[in-house]
């Protein structure tokens, strides 16, 4: 309340007041995120695989499918992480197989991401029909049992890796469906939206430029669950033989492989099992949305 | 109430028709002769006919949905291309199998999940927190293959007290029963284990918070009445639907285990069917696999709906 | 106090913006609605203030929402320089829309967070294509500078580094490098700190001499408008309940709501009532727009209330002796001068 009499008394001069002497401009804290002890080594650790396998071309390493002698050598002799059960360097195959793994989850991280914003977007902006089919939709195939649809598909169609990133991308679009949706409807209520469309902003520029950069943060870090869950499922895929096909290397595929050694010669099926669950979970600490500082538990 | 269930059922039988159909659709989506590329490269002639007959490949996609929608309603899911069994007989021999792992699956996830997490919700921040934070991670990070092999490798190979596959019916030998079982369903519930366990510490957590906690913290109530009656019981809530989802999704899982361990379950039923291209029976078992999970997922709808209203209106409209 | 009628309204020719039996329905559940504004009539001339004054709830800023179309009022008419903004298509109303800006209620959540201060400010003229990439910033910079604040300091900077009412300057910024002809105040400084309001109020002034603008000035607090509007329009729960001039409605209410609004700003309630009268505050809860009461919808708290009041809605009259008064009551303070006296309670006020 400011009684009309305040304003005269105070008696202000006319123009208007200079910057410098405004009160307490708030500024807050910048939200930057700070990396935790444990998400930081997880950051380190993706960096650092994501980079050797990105110079597995140009790096000294032995031919992944060609066998070098020693069958099942132990790691150290000659061989940093051994050979697998046909002489196959296993560092070699590690890296040539994440550069499979890797693309694969990138690729459907990417196209579910962006399916799912454009969609959830659309649905959590406009509501009412569109919304409704969008939706409906999502949540329709959200009831499919994935692994099931994954491995007949696989089955029915032959192994590729195109087959493998179009099936899991399908299905892990509602997911980000209804985190982009969510978020879209809570974006649009804000003023700064009704602002934009009062200035003249068509709707595709609302959502593109107002929407979307809050909507992004979410999906993003809900994409690197996803990728968690691309890497276990391409991995599982793999090792019943439904997925990246033989001879390129996969994790999953080398894990399998290394299966009728596991009495003699553990380190075929533990080295790619520890960079895998490694993988998962560096992604899956990154992340998670409860460990962030700023959000209550 | 009533209409709400009417629509819940409504929308179950939508989805049970579209994952059924997908299914048939997908027979028939190959390029080229769908019967020579599902019967496989070195088929013969009659092969790829008995193949053509069986799937009704020769007919329009949904001409021939129907006719198998029609047949599966009463109980006939074709006969298997290899042993030219009923389909429906050999899913019935095997389901009991899945249904234990998924049983005792669950049971043991919740074991270790409930205790770890009140163990951590009582005193946030504590290394004890930090530990079962790490280790509940480090359950949902690990793949089920890659733990059933490492189990075997440690309980088997190693230490040779548990059997590396295999399986005795539970009506033979309970005893032999539960030692096949053991190391197939502690891979299974390690992922489930980890998950429930992140999920009620955190609403255990926010449980706390609240303010009705420090009335009773303030009231002198002990940490073990505040923990297991004031917090426990409202914060289950989530827990009982991720129970749910996790039954539903722990049907496909089983693929995987029954596959290492060799358990004649309906997961391995399908990979076989599929190393076999017998995709009468492939059709089948996702056809059950699909109504389970199905069916699991929308009861646990219907179960949220009953409990907290505003679901159901949001469900309406 | 249910303002239907439009008695108050002044010769369309001369208005800039006149809103006839303007009526705003929400859906509120499955089936049930909510009527926020239910047959309002204004119109404000060219170069004229017009306060809007009710408490939260009274749909006041539904009216001015509903004028730019952000949404569509449900039924009643809205005419702009004579055009009917509810005939047009989305591509018309979108063509109207430099000439009519709406400042909001929160200055802090109507800036979007992710933009710069230059990118806020320069959206408008980005949308319109308006200028080069150059001549934009020097616009920017120049906005910037009116509504007083430093370019050099804010154009790199976003929302969340400024205060309220730097916020609140941003906005105004943003709604004026359009250079407008209307601009709608949506409670412009009622989220700020009292010293900031002041400062606010007196640039709005400056502006409007600045560039000419006619405005619409909602707020819950008739001191806030007092200094700033030519004419005060009070609403309760969706209708007009009394419009006069500025001075007429502070020197002489009319409607028993005006009267109880009045008492309830201190300064004013000394000077008025200081024989030692009851203040006339207003008492109970403003009633749901769900289910409003029949008849006069302030007749649940009013002091005069009879029987008639619950029966028979009160249509605007006029009242008073001056030219620009009139009211929605059945047993006003003020009479006009020629009607007959209406058989009613005692007058309890200082008149």
């Amino acid at each position: 309340m400011l009684p009309g009499e305040i304003v005269e008394e105070l008696d202000l001069p006319g123009g208007p007041t200079p910057v410098a002497t405004l009160p307490e401009a708030a500024v807050q804290a910048p939200r930057r995120r700070r990396l935790s002890g444990i998400r930081l080594i997880a950051a380190a650790w993706l960096v650092l695989v994501v980079v050797l396998c990105a110079l597995a071309p140009v790096l000294p390493l032995p031919d992944p499918e060609a066998g070098q002698g020693a069958i099942a050598a132990s790691p150290g002799s000659g061989h940093i992480l051994g050979t697998d059960q046909l002489g196959r360097d296993i560092l070699s195959r590690i890296l040539w197989g994440g550069r499979t793994s890797f693309f694969v989850a990138a690729l459907t991280t990417g196209i579910a991401m962006f399916l799912g914003l454009a969609f959830g977007i659309i649905a959590g902006y406009f509501r009412g029909r569109i919304d409704w089919v969008i939706a409906g939709v999502a949540d329709f195939v959200l009831a499919f049992p994935a692994l099931i649809l994954l491995i007949v598909l696989t089955s029915v169609f032959g192994l590729s890796i195109r087959n493998l990133v179009l099936g899991l991308s399908i299905l892990g679009t509602p997911a980000f469906v209804r985190i982009a949706r969510a978020h879209a409807m809570t974006v649009s209520q804000r003023e700064f939206v009704l602002a934009a469309r009062g200035s003249g902003a068509r709707n595709g520029r609302i959502m593109v430029r107002h929407i979307l950069p809050s909507v992004v943060g979410p999906v993003a870090a809900y994409a690197l669950t996803f990728a968690a869950v691309v890497f276990v499922a391409e991995g599982s895929l793999s090792f019943l033989g439904l997925g990246v096909p033989p001879p390129t290397p996969s994790w999953g595929g080398m894990i399998a492989a290394g299966r009728p050694w596991l009495d003699r010669a553990l380190h075929i099926v533990l080295v790619p099992s520890i960079v895998l669950i490694a993988t998962v979970l560096a992604l899956n600490f990154l992340g998670d949305r409860q460990e962030q500082p700023g959000r209550r538990r | 109430m009533a209409h709400y269930l009417v629509r819940r059922f409504l929308y179950l039988i939508a989805v049970l028709v579209a994952v059924t159909f997908t299914v048939s659709l997908m027979l028939s989506l190959p390029a080229g002769d769908p019967a020579q590329v599902l019967a496989g490269p070195e088929a013969s002639a009659a092969q790829v006919d008995a193949v053509r007959e069986a799937l009704r490949l020769d007919r329009p996609v949904v001409e021939r949905y129907i006719d198998w929608l029609g047949d599966a309603v009463t109980g006939d899911l074709g006969n298997s291309l290899r042993t030219n069994e009923p389909v429906i007989d050999s899913i019935r021999d095997r389901l009991p199998v899945t249904l234990e792992l998924v049983i005792l699956g669950q049971l043991l996830a919740l074991l270790f999940a409930v205790p770890a997490a009140i163990f951590a919700a009582y005193r946030p921040g504590r290394p004890a927190d930090a530990a079962t934070t790490v280790s509940s991670f480090l359950m949902i990070s690990s793949p089920s293959f890659i733990v059933a092999l490492l189990l075997i490798r440690i309980f088997s190979v190693e230490l040779g007290w548990l059997p590396t596959g295999g399986w005795v019916p539970l009506s033979e030998n309970l005893g032999d029963n539960l030692r096949a079982a053991i190391l197939p369903v502690i891979a299974l519930a390690l992922e489930p284990a980890g998950i429930y366990q992140r999920l009620l510490r955190s609403d255990m957590r926010r449980t706390l918070d609240e303010d009705y906690i420090m009335m009773a913290e303030a009231k002198g109530l002990g940490p073990r009445t505040i923990l297991l009656r004031h917090s426990l019981r409202p914060s289950s809530f989530s827990l009982l639907t991720m129970i749910g989802i996790v039954s539903a999704r722990m049907v496909g899982g089983s693929v995987i285990v029954e596959t290492i361990f060799g358990l004649p379950g309906i997961g391995r039923l399908l990979i076989d069917s599929i190393g076999f291209r017998d995709f009468v029976t492939v059709q089948g078992v996702v056809a059950v696999i699909a109504v389970a999970y199905v069916v699991v997922n929308s009861f646990v709808d219907v179960l949220y709906g009953v409990v907290d209203p505003r679901v159901r209106v949001d469900a309406a409209g | 106090m249910a303002g239907s009628g439009t008695a108050h309204l002044r010769d369309a020719d001369r208005a800039l913006i006149r809103v006839e039996d303007l009526v705003v329905r929400f859906r509120a559940s499955r089936n049930r609605y909510v009527q926020a504004v239910s047959g309002i009539s204004l119109d404000v001339i060219p170069g004229e203030t017009v306060g809007l004054v009710g408490e939260s709830g009274c749909g006041k800023s539904t009216t001015g929402r509903a004028i730019v179309q952000l949404p569509p009022p449900t039924s009643g008419r809205v005419l702009y320089d004579g055009v009917d903004l509810t005939t047009l298509d989305a591509k018309q109303v979108r063509a109207i829309r430099p000439e009519l800006q709406l400042i909001y209620q929160d200055p802090i959540s109507s800036l979007d967070p992710h933009m710069t201060v230059e990118q806020i400010v320069g959206e408008p003229l980005d949308i319109w294509k308006r200028g080069t990439q150059a001549s934009r910033r020097v616009l920017v910079a120049e906005t910037l500078e009116a509504v007083g604040l430093d370019p050099k300091a804010t154009l790199d900077k976003r929302p969340r580094e400024f205060s309220g009412g730097q916020c609140q300057r941003i906005c105004i910024a943003r709604a004026l490098i359009l250079e407008p002809k209307a601009l709608i105040l949506d409670e412009p400084v009622s989220s700020l700190d009292v010293s900031v309001q002041a400062q606010i109020l007196n640039l709005l002034e400056d502006m409007k001499d600045r560039y000419g603008l006619t405005m619409i000035f909602i707020a819950h607090d008739l001191a806030v408008v007092r200094n700033a509007s030519d004419v005060v329009v009070v609403m309760y729960l969706g209708k007009v309940c009394e419009v006069a001039a500025t001075e007429d409605l502070f020197a002489s209410p009319a409607h028993p709501y005006t009267d109880g609004l009045l008492a309830s700003i201190p300064q004013l309630r000394a000077s008025r009532n200081g024989n030692g009268s009851q203040p006339r505050t207003l008492a109970g809860e403003l009633p749901s727009p769900l289910d409003p009461p029949s008849g006069c919808r302030f007749r649940t708290r009013c002091p005069r209330a009879a029987g008639r009041c619950a029966e028979e809605e009160p249509t605007l009259r006029a009242a008073g002796d001056s030219g620009h008064h009139f009211v929605a009551c059945h047993f006003p303070l003020v009479e006009a001068a020629l009607a007959p006296t209406a058989a009613g309670p005692a007058v309890a006020g200082s008149e």
